[in-house]
C-alpha cells in the first residue's frame, strides 16, 4: 500500500471514529430521554433537583455522555494530525446522515422525505462551510 | 409544537453559536498552546471568555437534552442547526473573519434545511402510529395531529 493510501486511510479512521462515537452518544442520550420523559413533566412532579437526578442516574445518558466524551477526544486526536478545515465539516455532516439512519433504525423515528431533505441539506450547507 | 418550546430551541441554537464564539475569541486572546504542553490549557479556563464561553456549553447542553425529551433527535438536529449560521454571523461580523462566498451558500443551504424540517411534526408519537390512520388523511397529517394534541395535553 502506497503512503497516499495509508495517510487517505488513516483520515478515514479518524473520521469514522469521530461519527461513530458522536453517533452512538446522539442516539443514547436522546433514548435516555425518551425513558425520562418530557422533562416540564418530571420537573413539575418531582422539581428541578428531581429531574435532574432522573437523567444522570439513566444508565442510557452515562453511556452517551462517555460516547460523546470519546468523540470529543477522537475530535482532538484528527484534530493533532489532519487540518480543521477537513475533519470539523468531515464530521459534523457525516454525522447528520448516520444521525438520522440510526433514530430510523434505533430510536423508530418516523425520519419522513421533509427530515431526509432536511438532514442533506445541513449535510451539504456544513460541507460547504469548509471552503 | 409551543411558545415556551420554540424558546428552548432557541436557547439550544444560541447558546451553542455564542459558546463556540466565546471559546474561539478567549483562545485567539491567548498565546497558541502546543500539544507538548496540554496543562496550558487548564489555565485557558480561566480566561473570562472562554469561562463564558463554558457556561453556555453547559447551558446549551442542558437546553438540547430538554429539547430530546419531547422532540425526536431528527428534528432538534437540523432545527437547532440554525446555529452555524449565528456562528458564521458572528464570526464574520465580530471576530472579522474573512467568510467565503461558499460558505454564505453553505448558510444557506442550512436555512433551508431548517425551513424544511421545522414545518414537520417534531415527535413521533408511537402510541399513534401503531393504529391506524383516519380515513382521508395521510400518515404525516396524522403524526402532526397526533404530536400536536399531546403538546396541548403537555402545555
Amino acid at each position: 500500500m502506497t503512503h497516499i493510501a495509508l495517510a487517505t486511510a488513516a483520515t478515514a479512521g479518524m473520521i469514522g471514529s469521530i461519527v461513530l462515537t458522536a453517533t452512538a452518544g446522539d442516539i443514547l442520550t436522546a433514548s435516555a430521554m425518551r425513558q425520562v420523559g418530557d422533562l416540564d413533566l418530571v420537573r413539575a412532579r418531582k422539581g428541578l433537583v428531581g429531574a435532574a437526578a432522573a437523567v444522570i442516574t439513566n444508565a442510557r445518558f452515562g453511556l452517551g455522555v462517555l460516547c460523546l466524551a470519546l468523540s470529543f477526544f477522537a475530535l482532538l486526536f484528527a484534530f493533532s494530525h489532519r487540518d480543521l478545515s477537513l475533519i470539523g465539516p468531515a464530521a459534523t455532516s457525516l454525522t447528520f446522515v448516520t444521525n438520522a439512519l440510526a433514530a430510523k433504525f434505533f430510536l423508530k423515528e418516523n425520519v419522513d422525505r421533509r427530515r431526509w431533505t432536511a438532514a442533506i441539506f445541513v449535510c451539504i450547507g456544513v460541507a460547504l462551510l469548509a471552503y | 409544537m409551543t411558545f415556551r418550546r420554540y424558546l428552548v430551541l432557541g436557547a439550544v441554537t444560541l447558546t451553542s453559536s455564542c459558546g463556540d464564539t466565546f471559546l474561539s475569541r478567549g483562545m485567539k486572546s491567548l498565546a497558541p498552546v502546543p500539544l507538548t504542553h496540554p496543562a496550558a490549557l487548564i489555565h485557558a479556563i480561566f480566561s473570562p471568555w472562554i469561562a463564558a464561553g463554558i457556561v453556555l456549553l453547559i447551558g446549551f447542553f442542558a437546553s438540547y437534552m430538554a429539547s430530546l425529551s419531547w422532540a425526536d433527535l431528527t428534528w432538534v438536529l437540523p432545527a437547532s442547526s440554525l446555529g452555524y449560521v449565528i456562528m458564521t454571523l458572528l464570526a464574520r461580523f465580530w471576530l472579522h473573519e474573512h467568510v467565503s462566498s461558499s460558505r454564505w451558500l453553505g448558510v444557506l443551504f442550512i436555512t433551508a434545511g431548517v425551513g424544511f424540517v421545522t414545518r414537520g411534526p417534531s415527535y413521533t408519537d408511537h402510541a399513534a402510529s401503531h393504529e391506524s390512520p383516519p380515513h382521508g388523511t395521510c400518515n404525516e397529517c396524522h403524526a402532526t395531529a397526533a404530536s400536536e394534541a399531546r403538546a396541548g395535553v403537555r402545555s
